[in-house]
C-alpha cells in the first residue's frame, strides 16, 4: 500500500478490521471529503436507497423476505446493518436517473439560444453496494459511459462516485449471482469492500481496500490489521453464501438458448401472465433504455428536451410509422429476455443480467425469469430430442432402403441420383 | 394574427374536468393570453358562435339530444378533444349499460315518463371523430396544459400511454403491491395522474382507464391472492371506466378463478 494523505495512517494492503462504531467515522470522513452519502435505510416498510445523515439510519437489525411478486422486511435476530438483499431500487436511480434534462432552447428575436443542461454532477458515496449491483454499475459503465459515451452526463456522474461495497453472506430467496458470476464476493470496481461479521457479542467488518481513494478514506477511520482467523471467518462466510442462492441460472448456455428460442411456445405461456407494466425493466439495475421528450411552454418561446426511462414493455417503445413493431405481449417479453440474456453479449460483451433477482421480486404477478429460462431450456431439449429421434428414424429408414435395394439394377439407379 | 378560439362543452358529467382548466391558477392568465375562450359556461357568460379552433368536450352521451349536440359541436370544431372518463369511456353513469335503465328511472323519478334517456352512456368517440382523448377522473391539470400547449405549437402532445407503474418508478415509489401486499390496478391502468394514490400507500383504482391490451386476466387472480374478495374486484373495475374495453364486465374474466 502507498502513503496516504498527510496526517493519514499508513496502511498495509489489508485486510483490516473495523468496529461497527467506526461506520460513523467512515460516513463522516466521506461527508467531509465532499461526498453526498447514499445508502440503505428503512422507509415505508422497505429498505430503500436514500441520502444518509448518519450511520444510525442504516437498517440495523432489518432483513428481507423475498419471493416472486413479494417483498417484506423482517426484524432480524441480530443487529446486522447489511443483512438484507436487493431492494426496490438500484444505484441506477442515481447514475442513470428516471428523468433528466438534456438541453433547453429559448427564442429571442429570430434566433434560437440552445443551452445544454449543465446540472453539476454531485460527488456521491454509495455505501452498501452488493457485488451483483457493483457488476450492474460496471455493465452500465460499459453501455452509457465508455466509447462514444465517454463524455456523457452518465460518465460525469459516475466519475465522482466512491463505492463502499458489502460482500454478501446471506443471499435472498430470489438471488442467483453465483450463476451469473457476479458474487457473492465483490469483484473489482470498489474503493472499499466490507464483510459484515456479527454475533451476540461482537459486530465488526472486515475491510478490503480496492483503490488509492479507498486507502485514503480508510486512513481516517480507526481500523486494525485483521488477523488470519477473522479474515478466514469472513472469507468462508462469503464463500458459503455461494451455496445458499435461492435461484440458479444455466449461465453458460444462455446466449445460445436465447438465439435458438425465437419460436418457442413458452413465449405464449409467459405472455398470458405478463402485465407488460414495465416494472421488471425499471427495477433492473442494468436496463438502460430511454426515450426523449420535447416540451414547450404556452408562449412558444421556451422549449426543453428531456430524457426519460423507457421500457421495451411499453407499446410506444417500438413505435414506428404505421404502429408498434412489437405489439404483442409475447414479442415484448421475448425482446426483453433475449436481449438481457442473449444479444447483450453480442452488443456489449457480457450478459445483461447480474442475478440480483429484482425482476422476480418486483413483478406484480411474480414472473420468475429463472423459471422461464428453465422452461425454454426444457422446450429446447425436447425439440432437440425430437429432432435427434427423427434423424435417427430417417437414418434407419435410409439404411433399410439401402439394405432392401442391394440388387445390381436398383443400385445403379440409386447411384444416379 | 387572430388568437385560436377555444370552446369548452359539457354533456353528462360532474363538471370536474372543465374545472381542471380553472384549476390552472398559475398558468390561467398565460393561457388566456394565447387563446380566445369563446364558450365555457362554467367560467364565463361569453358565448360566441363557431367555428372553433379547439373544442374541449366533457361528459358522455346519455340522451338523444346529447348525440345530436355533439355532432353539431364536431361540425363546428377544427380539433375536438374529449376530456375525462365520461367523455372517453362513458363514465360512472355507464353502469347503466349493464343494467336496466327503465328500472332506474322508475325507481328515481316520480314521473319517469318525463325522462327521455338512452339505454347506454357512451364515449364521444362512439358518435363522432375525436382528435385526442385526455383520460382521467378528473383529468390531470399538467396533461391538460401540455395538450393545449402542444395544440397551439402544432406539435405532438407528450401524453404517455404506458402503465401507472412507470410513474411510480419515476417517483422512486416502492411498489405497494409487492412490498405491502396492497391490491393495485396500476399495472393495467394508463398513466397520467403521476401515481397519486400509490404515492400515498393506496392502491390505484384505475381512474385513468385501461392501458392498451390490459392483462386483467392475469392481474385479477393476483388481486384475489392479495385478499380482495370477488365483489371487491367487481367493484374496483366498475367505476369511472366501467365501460372501457378491458375493465368492462364483458371484457374481463368474471371470477378470479376464470383466468
Amino acid at each position: 500500500m502507498t502513503e496516504t494523505q498527510p496526517g493519514g495512517t499508513r496502511h498495509a494492503d489489508g485486510p483490516f478490521l473495523m468496529d461497527v462504531t467506526a461506520l460513523s467515522q467512515l460516513l463522516g470522513a466521506l461527508e467531509a471529503a465532499g461526498y453526498q452519502v447514499i445508502g440503505p435505510t428503512v422507509s415505508d416498510d422497505a429498505i430503500i436507497l436514500s441520502e444518509l445523515g448518519s450511520a444510525a439510519q442504516l437498517p440495523f437489525g432489518w432483513g428481507v423476505e423475498l419471493a416472486p411478486g413479494g417483498y417484506r422486511i423482517r426484524q432480524r435476530s441480530d443487529t446486522a446493518a447489511f443483512g438484507h438483499s436487493a431492494g426496490p431500487q438500484s444505484w441506477k436511480q442515481y447514475l442513470h436517473p428516471p428523468r433528466e434534462k438534456m438541453w433547453s432552447v429559448d427564442r429571442s428575436g429570430g434566433e434560437f439560444d440552445v443551452v445544454p443542461a449543465d446540472e453539476p454532477a454531485p460527488r456521491r458515496a454509495f455505501v452498501g453496494v452488493r457485488p451483483c449491483d457493483l457488476s450492474a454499475i460496471g455493465i452500465q459503465d460499459q453501455v452509457l459511459g465508455r466509447g462514444e459515451h465517454a463524455g456523457s452526463r452518465y460518465a460525469a456522474r459516475r466519475a465522482g462516485v466512491f463505492i463502499v461495497a458489502v460482500n454478501c453472506t446471506e443471499p435472498g430467496a430470489t438471488c442467483f449471482c453465483t450463476s451469473m458470476g457476479t458474487g457473492p464476493e465483490a469483484g473489482p470496481g470498489y474503493d472499499l469492500a466490507l464483510t459484515e461479521l456479527v454475533s451476540d457479542t461482537d459486530h465488526k467488518f472486515l475491510v478490503d481496500i480496492g483503490s488509492p481513494a479507498g486507502a485514503d478514506m480508510l486512513a481516517q477511520v480507526p481500523v486494525t490489521p485483521a488477523g488470519d482467523g477473522t479474515t478466514g471467518l469472513a472469507r468462508s462466510a462469503v464463500a458459503q453464501a455461494a451455496d445458499q442462492m435461492g435461484r440458479s441460472m444455466p449461465a453458460d448456455a444462455l446466449h445460445g438458448l436465447m438465439a435458438g428460442s425465437y419460436d418457442a411456445a413458452r413465449w405464449d405461456d409467459v405472455a398470458q401472465r405478463c402485465l407488460t407494466c414495465g416494472n421488471c425493466t425499471m427495477a433492473c439495475p442494468t436496463c438502460f433504455c430511454t426515450t426523449v421528450e420535447d416540451v414547450s411552454d404556452l408562449s412558444g418561446e421556451h422549449a426543453e428536451r428531456w430524457q426519460l426511462w423507457d421500457s421495451c414493455f411499453s407499446l410506444s417503445f417500438s413505435y414506428l410509422p404505421g404502429g408498434s413493431i412489437r405489439s404483442s405481449d409475447h414479442s415484448r417479453y421475448r425482446q426483453w429476455l433475449t436481449h438481457k440474456l442473449g444479444t447483450w453479449h453480442d452488443q456489449f460483451g457480457s450478459s445483461g443480467c447480474v442475478g440480483c433477482g429484482r425482476c422476480i421480486v418486483w413483478c406484480p404477478v411474480g414472473i420468475d425469469l429463472t423459471e422461464e429460462v428453465a422452461a425454454l431450456q426444457a422446450e429446447a431439449r425436447q425439440a432437440e430430442a425430437q429432432q435427434a429421434e427423427a434423424q435417427q428414424a430417417e437414418a434407419q429408414q435410409a439404411e433399410a432402403q439401402q439394405a432392401g435395394s442391394r440388387t445390381p439394377g436398383a443400385r445403379a439407379g440409386g447411384e444416379q441420383q | 394574427m387572430a388568437r385560436p378560439k377555444l370552446a369548452v362543452w359539457k354533456l353528462a358529467s360532474c363538471d370536474g374536468c372543465q374545472l381542471t382548466l380553472l384549476d390552472c391558477q398559475d398558468e390561467l392568465l398565460a393561457l388566456a393570453a394565447e387563446v380566445d375562450i369563446v364558450h365555457f359556461a362554467e367560467a364565463t357568460k361569453t358565448d360566441l358562435p363557431g367555428p372553433y379552433d379547439v373544442s374541449l368536450v366533457e361528459g358522455s352521451v346519455t340522451t338523444p339530444d346529447d348525440a345530436e349536440r355533439v355532432r353539431r359541436i364536431r361540425e363546428q370544431s377544427a380539433t375536438l378533444v374529449t376530456i375525462g372518463a365520461c367523455a372517453t369511456s362513458g363514465g360512472i353513469q355507464a353502469l347503466r349499460n349493464f343494467a336496466d335503465v327503465a328500472e332506474f328511472t322508475a325507481a328515481v323519478y316520480a314521473r319517469p315518463d318525463y325522462i327521455e334517456t338512452l339505454a347506454t352512456s357512451t364515449a364521444i368517440a362512439d358518435h363522432v371523430t375525436v382528435d385526442f382523448e385526455l383520460r382521467g377522473c378528473p383529468i390531470d391539470k399538467r396533461q391538460l396544459l401540455e395538450l393545449i400547449t402542444a395544440l397551439l405549437a402544432g406539435r405532438k402532445p407528450q401524453i404517455p400511454a404506458h402503465s401507472v407503474c412507470f410513474e411510480c418508478k419515476n417517483r422512486g415509489n416502492t411498489c405497494i403491491m409487492v412490498a405491502h401486499g396492497t391490491p393495485c390496478l396500476g399495472p393495467v391502468t394508463q398513466a397520467g395522474c403521476g401515481a397519486i394514490c400509490p404515492s400515498y400507500n393506496r392502491g390505484c383504482y384505475g381512474c385513468f382507464g385501461p392501458v392498451a391490451n390490459p392483462n386483467t386476466a392475469s392481474l385479477i387472480p393476483q388481486l384475489a391472492r392479495l385478499g380482495m374478495s370477488e365483489i371487491a374486484i367487481e367493484r374496483v373495475f366498475s367505476t369511472f371506466n366501467v365501460a372501457a374495453p378491458g375493465f368492462s364486465p364483458d371484457s374481463r374474466p368474471a371470477r378470479p378463478g376464470d383466468a
